[in-house]
């Protein structure tokens, strides 16, 4: 937001001027009279309320007051670069005028409305006011030198100058030049002056944080939803899995002690059968351990162990890796199995024949981002895996950006807050 | 045959104890730690050593660094690695060298005690001895497109895997059940399907075909 708010102020070319000129000139107009309207409509039907009145009245008469408020949002981010997050509580569809009256009366944002109201009508009237007086004034100065002076009464004053002779004329003129110099300085800022003083009384820290607390509320209940599917997934393989074999070879083992003596070259055969049982649970169990924690993710962290997943791909892969150190392990394990999630999908859907991979960490963001010369069309939503990597990362406050036009080809970037140790 | 043992898992190195003197091996020592395994390979001076890839003191690639580093110090110390699971990458690091005298099997393998001190002895002699696991991944790696590879008839598939794992062409027909003329024969074609050097040098023979599976296109 000051960036952007420093490259407006930063542009002070003479379109620019006239632009910011004419900007502040249209706010002065619109901002008295509506600011006024709505204050005294909001008073009057506020102080009615005692009388019944009041109550059906506000609710209307609030709600025209938010459209006002934010449209001038609207005009703040579009033309000042200052964006203003309207922060309302919503109201129940089907709540009475007497729950509409008092829920919009209980919500901070409309108090902070009709305390903006003063304010625009006076400062904010005064800063978008100066922009257009600032350059229109020097115009006067000019037209008396030329001779505009010879009309006028004798003690004219324009600014500090008396305005009687030629001489005199020709001052109000170095005044204008002056005038018009300071102008080109001040047009712009004044103007974002006038914007930032309606974020200052209008805009509101809770609405980023309620956004806030919504997001966070929905990626915990992603994370726990997803870590209770995780562990019914491994309860159900190991159940049915490793599990069951050892059972069985168990039994096995049982019915090898009975027949040794009877029948050694049965006991035999059975116990090769034992023997494979015993290498396919470890093979099932291994699979397992991989897609919990990946073992080589905890020997050697992220790098290696996406280097390792691209050894593995059916594609030739080709990883590039700038970690200075370690990130914490949930976020290791959240990236490695998004790019395991995003490599898959990009064998599977996007017939690339080649696979970059990238990942640093730049600014407190681990970045990674794969490239595939695949075809593209790859999409977010819709049932794609992403939508899951999304969601995944979701928990760290990541995020997941997907450039894929179709014909390709496919940029996948993720990025997540985290430290390296 | 002097052996030194790094496992922290005390019934596993028990077994292989067990499972090595049965077979004739001399156990110059068994460790469970890395800076232990480190100083047994500095001072025994074993002709072979066998070593899981996490030990302790932090339970992650330890015994892979140390037996990396051993071989930095005294290359072609032959070392055997054992490990849980097969990674590409750590195969990679083994071989990088080129000097031989490697293995890297799972765990799983000891099960069949016969090829599995078969896999120590060739090791110690300075040949190699890679998991069938790690021959397969690459092999479906390279099979899945048009590249030199689809060109093998199976059964020289089969005979470059076993080639790739370490073995000599009478250790392959044995497995094979063919003659050794018949395996020599399918080598030849192999290497020149594979635009690979003839050589005689087990070895030599094994490096190049993970270097072409590795990097050949």
């Amino acid at each position: 937001m000051t960036t952007e708010t420093k490259n407006d102020s930063g542009r002070t070319g003479v379109r620019g001027i006239g632009l910011a000129a004419l900007r502040g000139l249209a706010l002065a107009l619109v901002s008295l009279p509506g600011a006024v309207l709505c204050f005294v409509l909001s008073a009057v039907s506020i102080a009615l309320i005692p009388i019944g009145v009041g109550i059906v009245t506000t609710p209307y008469v609030l709600t025209g007051v938010r459209a006002y408020a934010n449209w001038r949002r609207v005009l703040a981010a579009e033309w000042g670069g200052v964006r203003i997050p309207p922060s309302y509580r919503p109201l129940p569809k089907d709540a009475n005028p007497w729950g509409r009256t008092f829920g919009m009366l209980g919500d901070p944002a409309t108090w902070r409305d009709l305390r903006w109201l003063p304010a625009d009508m006076t400062a904010g009237f005064v800063t978008a006011l100066l922009p257009p007086v600032l350059l229109l004034y020097p115009l006067e100065g000019f037209a008396l030198a030329v001779g505009l002076w010879r009309v006028m009464p004798d003690g004219y004053w324009y600014g500090f100058v008396p305005v009687s002779d030629q001489t005199s004329a020709l001052g109000a003129g170095v005044l204008a030049l002056a005038v018009l110099f300071c102008a080109h300085f001040f047009t712009p800022r004044l103007l974002d002056l006038h914007f930032r003083l309606t974020r200052a009384v209008l805009g509101s820290h809770q609405g980023e944080l309620t956004e806030r607390v919504r997001v966070l509320t929905e990626t915990r209940r992603d994370a726990v939803d997803t870590s209770a599917a995780e562990l019914r997934r491994i309860e159900r393989d190991l159940h049915d899995g490793a599990q069951a074999r050892l059972v069985a070879m168990g039994m096995d083992l049982g019915t090898i002690e009975a027949l040794i003596e009877r029948d050694p070259a049965k006991a035999r055969e059975l116990l090769a059968q034992t023997r494979r049982s015993s290498a396919e649970a470890l093979t099932e169990l291994r699979e397992l351990v991989r897609g919990i924690h990946p073992p080589v993710l905890a020997e050697r962290g992220l790098g290696d162990a996406v280097r390792a997943l691209a050894l593995r791909l059916p594609v030739s892969g080709e990883v590039n890796v700038e970690l200075p150190g370690r990130a914490e392990a949930p976020v290791e394990s959240a990236a490695y199995f998004a790019v395991s999630e995003v490599l898959t999908n990009a064998v599977k859907h996007s017939g690339a024949d080649r696979i970059w991979v990238d990942l640093h960490h730049a600014g407190g963001h681990l970045r990674v981002t794969v490239t595939d010369n695949g075809r593209g069309g790859a999409v977010i939503g819709a049932g794609s895996g992403l939508t899951g990597v999304e969601r995944r990362l979701g928990t760290f406050d990541g995020v997941l950006a997907v450039s894929s036009p179709a014909g390709g080809p496919t940029m996948v970037t993720m990025e997540i807050p985290c430290a390296l140790s | 045959m002097r052996v030194v043992l790094a496992e922290d898992l005390f019934l596993l190195r028990d077994g292989l104890v067990r499972l090595l003197e049965a077979h004739d091996f001399e156990i110059a020592a068994a460790v469970e730690s890395g800076p232990e395994l480190a100083r047994a390979l500095a001072e025994l001076e074993p002709d072979v050593a066998v070593v899981d890839v996490r030990l302790p003191p932090t339970h992650t690639d330890e015994g892979l660094q140390c037996a990396l580093d051993a071989r930095r110090e005294r290359p072609g110390l032959p070392v055997l690695v054992l490990s849980q699971h097969v990674e590409q990458l750590y195969a990679r690091e083994l071989l990088a060298d080129g000097s031989g005298g490697v293995g890297y099997l799972l765990k799983d393998r000891v099960f069949d005690a016969e090829q599995f001190v078969d896999a120590v002895r060739r090791v110690a002699q300075g040949g190699t001895a890679m998991d069938p696991q790690v021959i397969q991944q690459l092999l479906a790696r390279r099979s899945g497109d048009d590249r030199p590879l689809a060109r093998l008839t199976p059964r020289e598939l089969e005979v470059l895997e076993l080639m790739a794992q370490g073995r000599t062409n009478a250790a392959i027909a044995a497995r094979l059940v063919v003659t050794e003329r018949a395996i020599a024969k399918h080598t030849a074609n192999i290497f020149a399907k594979l635009g690979l050097e003839v050589s005689d040098d087990d070895n030599r023979r094994v490096l190049a075909v993970l270097a072409y599976l590795d990097h050949g296109r």
